[in-house]
């Protein structure tokens, strides 16, 4: 018996796409020390399509199942389909969350939301410097 | 490994339980014999239980459990004695039991002093001292701590309580059948105990009341425990909580207590030798004979449990997912840990039925648990990079 569904408990034991993207195109990171939730969210971007995504996760069950999930659903979305993706669809997909869960470790839609946001500003920021160039 | 969290009922517990549903079954209110052979068994475990602790069974008080007995123990001092005085010294350690009785009456006016401990968890009788006014009515400070283990001077802090003329409450729920107890020794008025915690069954506790101590009850009703505590008495409960005594008291006169110290020592040794980042929390030797609490930097607290949970083994842990808050355990805390290392904290607590074999099992898993969980982690060999 346990207080998480099978789901959560099935990527609790087995996360996908552990790790850090050395050369990442966005990195996201949410959550803070003093609730003990702390995800990183590394994606690689070409053509405007998410073709790979890892994590790092300092958090319980929740907060590791959740960055785990995220990873397989976002990969192959395009930037628009990925920000349509929230934290309610990740817990969905996992088969719901207790409630005290919902607010406090459920972030990997916003920690992937934040690495897109780091993503466009990094193309931004390139394309002005290419501009410049010119 | 959670046996401070509830102890597994004593077979010998429930035997000695069983007659009172069913056969025995009267009131000990009644005159009938049926009764007054409730009340027999009702006496017999008082005087159980009072063994215990050195005590006089007319000073026993039947409750429904521990947090009980510490609402009664608080809020009965301070509704008693409020013409003498509106002030109460405790810790910032302290169960919630006492923490939140004492926040309750700070809300009907009474002043609180919520003293601090050192890096393990003592409480030192000078700042007692110190605290004391003319208006402070009671002292209330935990015998040992449920999550950290530490066992607080409480014969020293009873002194200074006495030479004061204050009254003095402990909360002996983790203590009460696992160390010795003597009610004089240690010059409390009042102290608290829990029926599951020693092997006994739950709903049911005991506040050891001073003969002549000023209290108010806490439920109104019938004339029970001498007007005291209203109710019928929860025979059964009672018989199991006085058969518990009696095999503890066994148990501390065979030292077996000691039995449990070593398992404990083994485990603090081998998992500080094996695994690297870690803080043991609580005192190295004033500590409960089955108290392991660590902090193993870089990995949160419920992650571990869940872990251990898969391997068969129960823990339990500070981390806020565990508390049931958004803020990891007010005693790790109150110690000096920052919140990011008191989210990894693990309490093994040892009982008389844990073996060595258990405990080399788990000394066996936990590397790999802990190693499996830093990999996951952004902060894998260090805190660089933590936004505070």
């Amino acid at each position: 018996m346990s207080m998480y569904s099978d789901k959560v408990m099935e990527h609790f034991k087995n996360p996908r796409n552990v790790g850090e993207i050395k050369d990442a195109d966005g990195i996201g990171e949410v959550g803070n020390p003093i609730c003990g939730d702390i995800m990183k969210i590394y994606i690689k971007v070409k053509d405007n399509k998410i073709f790979d995504c890892k994590f790092k996760t300092f958090g319980c069950g929740a907060a590791i199942a959740t960055s785990s999930m995220i990873t397989e659903m976002v990969k192959g979305k395009n930037i628009e389909e990925a920000l349509e993706i929230s934290n309610k669809t990740v817990a969905e997909a996992l088969g719901g969350l207790p409630p005290i869960k919902m607010h406090c470790s459920n972030l990997a839609a916003d920690g992937l939301s934040k690495a897109i946001e780091d993503y466009k500003k990094k193309s931004q920021e390139l394309k002005l410097k290419t501009e410049t160039k010119k | 490994m959670d046996n401070a969290a509830t102890t597994p009922t004593d077979i010998e517990v429930v035997k000695a339980m069983e007659p009172y549903f069913t056969q025995k079954y009267g009131n000990p209110n009644s005159i009938h014999s049926f009764g007054q052979e409730a009340r027999e068994a009702v006496e017999e475990a008082r005087k159980k239980i009072a063994h215990l602790i050195g005590a006089n069974p007319s000073e026993i008080i039947f409750t429904a459990g521990g947090t009980e007995s510490d609402n009664f123990a608080i809020k009965g001092i301070a509704w008693a004695n409020q013409k003498k005085g509106n002030h109460i010294i405790t810790s910032k350690i302290e169960h919630h039991a006492v923490l939140h009785s004492c926040q309750f009456l700070e809300k009907h006016g009474f002043r609180v002093t919520y003293l601090s401990v050192d890096k393990y968890g003592l409480i030192d009788p000078e700042e007692v001292k110190k605290a004391i006014t003319n208006q402070t009515i009671l002292v209330t400070i935990m015998h040992a701590n449920n999550e950290i283990g530490t066992i607080e001077p409480i014969k020293e802090i009873g002194k200074v309580a006495k030479k004061a003329g204050i009254y003095f409450h402990t909360d002996s729920v983790q203590t009460a059948g696992h160390i010795p107890i003597d009610v004089d020794d240690l010059k409390v008025d009042m102290l608290s105990m829990s029926g599951h915690k020693l092997y006994g069954p739950n709903g049911v506790g005991v506040l050891y009341l001073r003969k002549g101590t000023r209290i108010d009850s806490l439920i109104d009703g019938g004339s029970q425990e001498k007007n005291r505590r209203a109710g019928t008495e929860n025979v059964a409960g009672i018989v199991g909580m006085g058969k518990a005594a009696e095999l503890a008291e066994k148990r501390l006169t065979q030292g077996e207590e000691d039995k449990i110290i070593k398992l404990r020592d083994k485990l603090i040794k081998d998992i500080a030798e094996k695994i690297d980042h870690v803080h043991l929390n609580g005192h190295p030797t004033k500590r409960l004979p089955g108290n392991v609490n660590f902090c193993f930097e870089f990995i949160e607290g419920e992650s571990m449990l869940l872990n251990l949970d898969i391997e068969g083994v129960a823990a339990s842990s500070g981390s806020a997912c565990t508390s049931g808050s958004l803020e990891p355990s007010h005693v790790l805390l109150a110690i000096g840990l920052p919140h990011e290392i008191a989210h990894g904290s693990l309490r093994l607590t040892l009982g008389k039925d844990n073996t060595e074999e258990e405990v080399e099992y788990v000394i066996g898993i936990l590397p790999k648990i802990i190693e499996k969980l830093r990999d996951l982690s952004p902060f894998k060999g260090s805190w660089e990079g933590l936004k505070k």
